[in-house]
């Protein structure tokens, strides 16, 4: 899809750098499209659920059954006064919540949304993601340095460890992925993955034998692994402690207000569902339906990416919905808790996956 | 590094600062510093007549104002010697048991609030919301009911009001197996609370903790059985103690479990009561000017929070010359700095919501 | 154990300090000491086997209400004399028995032996009987305010207390 953008605009403006520069800054207004609508839906849905689970209503007011009072809040939230205090360091003060914004946003241009739209096809695709989830650590510590508050400086120092050390686990587990599909472009991991379910990476992959078969449970260990670490990764219940309301009042977010405070949410939820796509495109087949696509059965070829975009989105919303579920369940473990669970459980079980993946693999 | 928490901080339970003094996130030294809530309740006491000093006890613990005019009103009488009716004692005991309930609740939901589980706290509110609604047929009020008086009671109790006790108990049992399924004996919480802010009974005892702060150390301790007042010793119940189920006794975990059962044994009591309200008036013969004799009386009640002592001195006026009310959170307070020296920041919001405290009592 | 063999197996060891029991007010009985012999007291009250006081229920600071009212001759009124007491209220939680001992000191110069190191629960007690009334105690280990302001003046619960009209530049009766 790309090149044929980067054809069209090479023939309007005749320079081919141009247009290739052009062509990836306006493939990233989708995504950034995408990014706002899921943000403002899944705060509706973040609330909702909470308060089903709770016994209440949520917002009912603002439109039907509140699915206006995000957009509401939003408009709220650019009104309101963008507070810099005197002790702050301002330049870092301002540029933290973007940073933190547009590497989120970065990692989102890698996903494979559908077969032919993909923000940035690079052969490196996940370790891009992981890299660039680096410049989320990056923008929390100077928030928390710059706010020159001490909740908030507790705040980032605990997100920077906790996202620093959930990397590793994240790391293993991506580089047995890797060893499995044999690519680190998450478009053709996607692809390896292709027609029906069984072919799914959580079944063992697309290769045939038995090979197949012994890989199933090792899978799905590195899948409950991947979801924990990245979940942690994400600073989401019941790995909040960056923010944790009890201890740490709002954490590295404590002095923001307004706008730079809402792209900080707008990058946790846009999280939200980096994490559920990550999980999806390794073990549940990525944008590919579970069952064949109803445009080839009926022969419409444009109606194929629509499902795609639909069965991404689904099962990414599935897992967003799994980590509000888990939000409104569990209460918060304590820092060193987070540790040992990382250290002394995720890593070590990591290192055996792969071993074994490997093995598996070879033989 | 000092770090204050509060005045304004989520976790305080009000207007609380702790000033921390913490080497990473280990905490060395806990002081808390008190009064922002203070009211001059004792002072305004000294102009008030002594029925007149019923409104302003329900101000100190607003979560269970219902006992601080239990303990209030024990204490004149007995000053005075005055004999209650016995349907107004069994009216009393119902009513401060539903009043128990509802301040466990409240302590158990913001206990799981501190340690970051929110849904718990909501479903709790819940079933206390049909205990406030349960006080508000009776007496019109929600959270400060004036409801005991010097001798007797304000009303009498609504017609339904035993049918819907009944209703009410029999909807909450269920529940407490729901509370626990979801926060007692989920494996985060356990983790959290468990050998956290460990009370051996003999500090216990000598920091002057009571109430479930005390038991959740071990000590079968309970001013209803052990110094019974009212008509307490006519009831079948048990006194839960810690026993150290997750971790040691007098834990975070403990503390926190005593108040789950006793909330149990506050809806026994009920049931036994309930049945056996006598016919008769709500109100004995009391003079119109409350006159006690000159002395003084030191009156104590096991509170939701603990033990609620009332310490009057009379001069045979109208006016109390001293009202010194024995706050149980004020002296749960004092004991922080010593339980929380060496856990970490996240434990010491643990500890102070596991000793369950209220600033309007400790600030009066 | 009651109140009366309380009293003689203190008297009996302590003689002078354990000054009289009122036993007529209409409660408890109440036994006086000697304000300086409290820690002594305290200590055998706690340790004795056949006592046990275990527990501080409640330490109370009481204006006895006592003092000479002077009325000066621009009608303003001095106080003279008079005593400031501390109330406290003991319990046994291995053998069920309680006391309450007063002690009283003169308004002037009131001072009172801590018993903080006996009863770790009376620290805050005493700080507010300070707080309050001015009392000062002897040997605790951090005697301040407590329930008022760090820079407040004067002492609340004293009968003579009149309310200060300022506080740092603020109008108090509004």
């Amino acid at each position: 899809m790309q090149n044929y953008f980067t054809e069209i605009l090479t023939d309007l403006l005749g320079n081919e750098l141009l247009a290739e520069i052009l062509t990836y800054v306006l493939s990233t207004v989708p995504i950034l499209a995408f990014i706002v609508f899921f943000v403002l839906f899944a705060v509706w849905l973040e609330r909702k659920v909470s308060a089903h689970m709770q016994d209440r209503l949520g917002p009912m007011r603002v439109g039907w059954h509140g699915v206006l009072q995000t957009i509401a809040d939003f408009i709220k939230l650019i009104q309101k006064e963008d507070i810099i205090a005197d002790a702050n360091d301002k330049a870092l003060f301002n540029i933290a919540p973007f940073l933190v914004f547009v590497s989120t946003l970065a990692t989102f241009t890698l996903l494979p949304f559908t077969s032919i739209f993909v923000g940035s096809n690079a052969d490196v695709g996940i370790f891009l993601v992981l890299a660039l989830s680096g410049g989320v650590v990056a923008g929390i510590l100077m928030a928390g340095w710059a706010s020159n508050n001490k909740y908030s400086l507790y705040g980032s120092l605990r997100a920077a460890a906790q996202i620093v050390s959930y990397e590793i686990p994240t790391a293993l587990v991506v580089l047995t992925m890797i060893m499995v599909y044999g690519t680190m472009n998450l478009g053709d991991v996607t692809e390896a993955q292709t027609s029906y379910f069984w072919n799914w990476g959580i079944f063992g992959g697309a290769g045939l034998g038995l090979g197949k078969f012994l890989l199933v449970p090792f899978m799905f260990v590195a899948f409950i692994i991947l979801f924990i670490s990245t979940l942690a990764e994400s600073n989401r219940t019941p790995f909040d402690l960056p923010e944790s309301e009890s201890e740490l009042v709002a954490g590295f977010n404590t002095e923001y207000s307004g706008i730079k405070f809402s792209l900080f949410f707008l990058a946790e939820f846009a999280n939200m569902f980096l994490i559920g796509a990550i999980l999806v495109i390794f073990f549940f087949g990525g944008y590919n339906s579970p069952f064949g696509y109803f445009g080839n059965l009926i022969g419409v070829d444009w109606l194929v990416p629509v499902e795609q975009l639909f069965w991404f989105i689904s099962k990414g919303m599935f897992f967003v919905f799994v980590s509000m579920w888990l939000r409104w369940t569990l209460p918060r473990v304590r820092v060193d808790q987070l540790m040992t669970i990382c250290w002394k459980y995720l890593i070590p079980y990591a290192f055996f996956n792969l071993l074994i993946v490997g093995l598996i693999l070879l033989v | 590094m000092i770090l204050n928490m509060g005045p304004q901080h989520p976790s305080t339970h009000g207007v609380l600062r702790l000033e921390l003094v913490l080497d990473g996130e280990v905490v060395h030294d806990v002081k808390p510093h008190i009064g922002y809530l203070h009211r001059c309740m004792e002072k305004h006491c000294e102009v008030m007549t002594y029925p007149q000093v019923v409104p302003y006890t329900d101000r100190m613990d607003y979560l269970a104002a219902m006992y601080n005019n239990f303990g209030y009103v024990g204490a004149v009488e007995k000053l005075m010697d005055i004999q209650v009716p016995e349907r107004v004692e069994y009216i009393r005991v119902i009513m401060g048991e539903l009043q128990r309930i509802a301040s466990h609740l409240v302590a158990l939901g913001t206990f799981g609030l501190d340690l970051g589980a929110f849904t718990p706290f909501l479903y709790l509110f819940r079933d206390r919301e049909k205990i406030l609604d349960l006080f508000e047929e009776t007496c019109g009020a929600r959270l400060l009911y004036n409801y005991m008086w010097v001798g007797g009671l304000s009303h009498d109790i609504h017609p339904d009001f035993v049918r819907k006790t009944k209703e009410f108990i029999d909807y909450f049992r269920p529940t407490i197996v729901e509370l626990n399924n979801l926060l007692t004996f989920n494996k985060i919480f356990i983790e959290r609370t468990a050998n956290i802010g460990v009370c051996p009974p003999k500090e216990a005892i000598n920091l002057g903790l009571t109430g479930p702060n005390l038991r959740g150390s071990g000590i079968k301790f309970d001013l209803r059985k052990d110094d019974p007042y009212s008509i307490y010793d006519k009831f079948d119940f048990e006194i839960p103690v810690g026993e150290g189920g997750v971790g040691s006794v007098g834990d975070c975990w403990d503390r926190y479990y005593v108040r789950v059962l006793e909330v149990e044994q506050s809806l026994r009591i009920i049931e036994q009561a309930i049945d056996q309200i006598p016919d008769g008036d709500v109100k004995a013969e009391v003079p119109r000017r409350v006159k006690p004799p000159k002395g003084s009386v030191y009156h104590r009640v096991e509170a939701p929070k603990g033990e609620l002592g009332y310490f009057i001195v009379s001069d045979g006026t109208v006016n109390p010359t001293r009202v010194k009310v024995r706050a149980p959170s004020f002296v749960s307070l004092s004991a922080l700095g010593q339980m929380a020296k060496g856990y970490l920041v996240a434990d010491v919001v643990a500890i102070l919501g596991s000793l369950d405290i209220v600033l309007g009592e400790i600030d009066r | 154990m009651n109140a009366e063999e309380i009293y003689n197996l203190l008297k009996e060891k302590f003689g002078d300090a354990i000054l009289e029991m009122v036993s007529d007010v209409p409660t408890e009985p109440i036994i006086s000491v000697e304000p300086l012999k409290t820690n002594e007291i305290s200590e055998f009250l706690r340790d004795a086997d056949e006592l046990q006081f275990d527990s501080l229920m409640n330490l109370s600071g009481v204006d006895d209400n006592n003092a000479e009212k002077i009325i000066n001759e621009d009608e303003t009124t001095t106080t003279k004399g008079g005593t400031l007491s501390v109330f406290y209220h003991l319990d046994s939680i291995p053998l069920k028995h309680k006391i309450a001992i007063k002690i009283s000191t003169n308004r002037d110069n009131p001072e009172v032996e801590s018993v903080t190191n006996i009863w770790a629960s009376a620290n805050w007690h005493e700080r507010e009987a300070f707080d309050m009334y001015g009392i000062k105690f002897l040997n605790h280990p951090d005697l301040s305010r407590i329930l008022m302001p760090y820079d407040w003046e004067g002492f609340p619960l004293r009968k003579d207390y009149e309310n200060p009209e300022f506080y740092e530049g603020m109008k108090i009766p509004y």
